[in-house]
């Protein structure tokens, strides 16, 4: 069940000399929840991020993070929070068990580190540097270093930028881990697939103002409720297509059909009418929309733009 | 938090360790220099009978500031590079305070400098006997105010310099030219008068001076104003230091 909220934020308002970075934000994290702040490069994600863990201090806006006020109670607050910031780096040389013990040094009750390192396929990077380790590795470490204190929140910024997607696939079953040990997840992304696996609920950033606050299918439905089903069939064209209830458009290429509706139950409508036709289909699958077209519609451009 | 100083302390120095050109450039090069030096000429040196220069009696001041001015360098690269590649911000991220971080850095660089100079003196021993007339105890003292006193320039310098390309070489231009006038190699006495006036508000010039004086056995008591000098400036560097640096 998702309880009370552990992060609390309203009005943030964050500028770097003229350039306001972060004009409007307001949102609340959920005790439990994979929550994700998405946006385009620039759009004020990191700098929400940095502020609500203390590290940045706003211009205006409240902030509360279990129960506390950031940027008054930063040292109070880092222990009960892990951190993962965006492009961090680590000593060159420093070594892998060197940094999680040294991390393991500054809080009262540290995890295992060398479990930790297990869980994460890190056990036999142990003794490397970390300029040896590969980017999906650093992240993996950085990982562990924002879990080492058993934190309730655990901030993640940008995880899996770089990482090709095998690791980045690694990185999102170990992020759902989190969540499973019953801890709150804030992450910021700009892959929309990525906040469409993981979170549970996002907000959408653009201009520093959140534009939208729901579950990412809850925001598909209500935004792009368009559906398309693409078949192929043999031979003579199936009749009455046109009459399918919800339908808007049928568009035919040789022998394959794409039909665009709206509406939950189209794509069922549209199988209950393959069926009755009887005709044999070749092939057939669904085109929903994604993140991605709500992101389109509600900014009116690309999140890569 | 005394238990982060000490972790963060010795996983410094280990990392600065497995820095090869760290280690050959701030310990090896001096020392072995300093060595073939001594073999060439320490011997004809002792044989003619010249009157002591620069090179025999002041030596150990000489290469003490020399080392200390080379460590604070050091230190300034290492914050700046530790700033630009994010890593101040990491540590920062953490419940270490801003303080710990960079005492820990200050730490390891006092270390090496007192290995190196250690290394110097056992080194040199054969061919420059050391002349040391104060006792070694305050003559170390008196280096590890004058050092700390220089790190709080370095501190300014790593503050004030962005990036970490040039935050090194803007550290010699600046340091490098105060040892110049600052009574090393020659007397100030031999300077312009308003040379003079300039050399004396430098904290350089202060360091030298109270190394000398504590190395010819003087008291603590007749070095006041060089005390109170690198004191001052070590106020004021650190104050405006914390107010201009940035983590990242």
């Amino acid at each position: 069940m998702l309880g009370r909220s552990v992060i609390e934020v309203a009005n943030l308002r964050k500028a770097y000399g003229s350039t306001v970075a972060v004009d409007d934000a307001s949102f609340e994290v959920r005790e439990g929840e994979i929550f994700g702040l998405i946006g385009p490069n620039g759009a004020g994600k990191t700098t929400t991020m940095e502020c609500v863990e203390g590290i940045r201090r706003p211009d205006g806006g409240r902030i509360t993070v279990l129960g506390l006020e950031p940027y008054k109670s930063p040292y109070e607050l880092q222990h009960r929070i892990g951190v993962q910031l965006q492009q961090a780096q680590l000593q060159k040389r420093i070594k892998v068990w060197e940094a999680v013990d040294l991390w393991s040094s500054l809080y009262p009750r540290p995890l295992d580190g060398d479990e930790l390192l297990e869980q994460l396929g890190l056990a036999d990077k142990r003794g490397a540097w970390f300029m040896t380790l590969s980017g999906g590795q650093k992240q993996r470490l950085f990982i562990a270093l924002a879990l080492i204190n058993d934190p309730e929140v655990v901030f993640l910024d940008e995880l899996t930028t770089g990482l090709d997607p095998q690791a980045r696939r690694k990185i999102w079953s170990l992020v759902t881990g989190i969540r499973d040990r019953g801890k709150t997840v804030f992450l910021t992304t700009h892959l929309m697939e990525e906040a469409e696996r993981l979170c549970d609920r996002v907000a959408i950033i653009e201009h520093g103002r959140v534009i939208e606050i729901d579950a990412p299918t809850a925001l598909v439905e209500q935004h792009c409720p368009e559906r398309s089903v693409v078949f192929t069939a043999d031979a003579s064209p199936p009749a009455g297509l046109d009459s399918i209830e919800g339908i808007e458009s049928v568009s035919v290429e040789g022998f394959t059909y794409r039909l665009e509706g709206r509406g939950e139950d189209f794509v069922t409508r549209v199988i209950h009418h393959l069926s009755a036709s009887d005709i044999h289909v070749r092939d057939l699958r669904t085109v929903l929309p994604t993140l991605e077209d709500v992101f389109l519609k509600l900014t009116g451009h690309g999140i890569r733009d | 938090m005394l238990k982060g100083l000490l972790k963060l302390t010795w996983v410094e120095i280990k990392i600065f360790v497995r820095e090869p050109m760290g280690v050959i450039g701030t310990v090896g090069i001096p020392v072995v220099l300093f060595l073939v030096l001594g073999k060439t000429l320490g011997k004809k040196m002792a044989d003619s009978g010249a009157p002591p220069t620069v090179l025999s009696s002041g030596l150990a001041i000489f290469a003490s500031i020399f080392i200390a001015v080379g460590s604070v360098l050091s230190l300034v690269a290492i914050i700046s590079i530790y700033r630009e590649g994010g890593i101040l911000k990491r540590l920062r991220a953490t419940p270490l305070r801003p303080q710990i971080i960079l005492s820990a850095h200050v730490i390891v660089k006092l270390i090496f400098t007192a290995v190196t100079i250690g290394l110097f003196i056992l080194a040199g021993r054969r061919y420059f006997p050391l002349d040391l007339e104060g006792s070694a105890f305050s003559f170390g003292a008196a280096l590890l105010i004058t050092t700390i006193s220089i790190m709080a320039i370095g501190f300014v310098i790593a503050s004030a310099v962005p990036t970490a390309r040039f935050a090194q070489p803007i550290g010699s231009v600046i340091l490098y030219p105060m040892l110049v006038v600052s009574g090393l190699f020659f007397p100030i006495e031999l300077l312009p008068t308003a040379w003079q006036t300039a050399a004396n508000l430098l904290p350089l010039t202060h360091a030298v001076s109270l190394l000398k004086g504590i190395w010819s056995g003087g008291a603590w008591s007749d070095h006041l104003v060089e005390l109170g000098a690198l004191t001052l400036n070590f106020v004021i560097c650190i104050a405006l230091s914390a107010k201009i640096f940035r983590w990242e």
